[in-house]
């Protein structure tokens, strides 16, 4: 489950739950629904109640960066939980930038 | 290779059954009393050899996924993930970080968790008769009631 809002140019979703392969797929039709209606200068992605991510929580951030970036945005993620940070570390993405 | 206790979970290759896979593994191996990041990596690792059933063995169909979970001496799990599905060209390719052969937003790191979360991973595959990966993991803490 996802929720968001969007106030003074910053998109957040706040991600609920697991997310694997299965889940990735709605979470990433609502974002990406909301990113393309607002067009963000940021969107935020906030982990603090993902309770479980597998690699598909790692295309989905990299997906949401370049759909973001093509915008002309930045992406931003926020409150990643203890238990996330190896898998986050092993993809690399930290190099981009967006961990908060 | 002395079994202490051994379970075989079969299922249909459906997305919906990712979370049904990994919590019944995670449910198995509770009772060799692992730390909550040892479960995530098992959980993390099933997950991933889950998701690869359901995506490449299968991709136009629902075929069965079949998993195999045993607890031998030394608080070793050893987990089979196997597929009747289309099978692996090349496994020394696919297994590279980043490799991805999906459009869908894939970031190519399924076998690199596996490989970084468990302690040991062979894959075995053949075209047109499926995918076998086989994961071992030592659980540190011991506390296992052989009953």
């Amino acid at each position: 489950m996802v929720e968001t809002k969007y106030i003074d140019d910053v998109l957040t979703a706040k991600i609920y739950g697991e997310i694997d392969h299965h889940r990735a797929q709605s979470i990433r039709t609502k974002i990406d629904a909301q990113t393309q209606m607002h067009k963000p200068k940021e969107l935020q992605l906030d982990f603090s109640n993902v309770s479980f991510m597998d690699s598909s929580g790692i295309g989905l951030i990299m997906g949401r960066y370049r759909q973001v970036s093509l915008l002309g945005g930045s992406l931003k993620v926020v409150n990643v939980p203890q238990g996330l940070k190896k898998i986050i570390m092993l993809s690399g993405i930290d190099s981009l930038g967006v961990l908060k | 290779m002395n079994v202490l206790n051994e379970v075989n979970i079969n299922f249909l290759s459906k997305s919906s059954n990712e979370g049904f896979a990994r919590s019944a593994v995670s449910a198995f191996v509770l009772c060799l009393d692992p730390t909550i990041s040892e479960l995530a990596d098992i959980k993390t690792a099933v997950s991933e050899a889950v998701t690869n059933c359901i995506v490449h063995a299968y991709p136009d169909t629902h075929g069965t996924i079949y998993i195999n979970i045993k607890i031998t001496e030394q608080n070793k799990i050893i987990i089979k993930i196997r597929d009747k599905g289309v099978g692996i060209e090349d496994v020394k390719q696919a297994i590279q970080p980043l490799f991805t052969t999906s459009n869908d937003e894939r970031a190519g790191l399924g076998f690199a968790v596996m490989q970084s979360f468990m302690d040991s991973i062979k894959v075995r595959s053949k075209t047109g008769v499926g995918t076998t990966v086989i994961m071992e993991k030592t659980i540190i803490r011991t506390g296992y009631d052989k009953r």
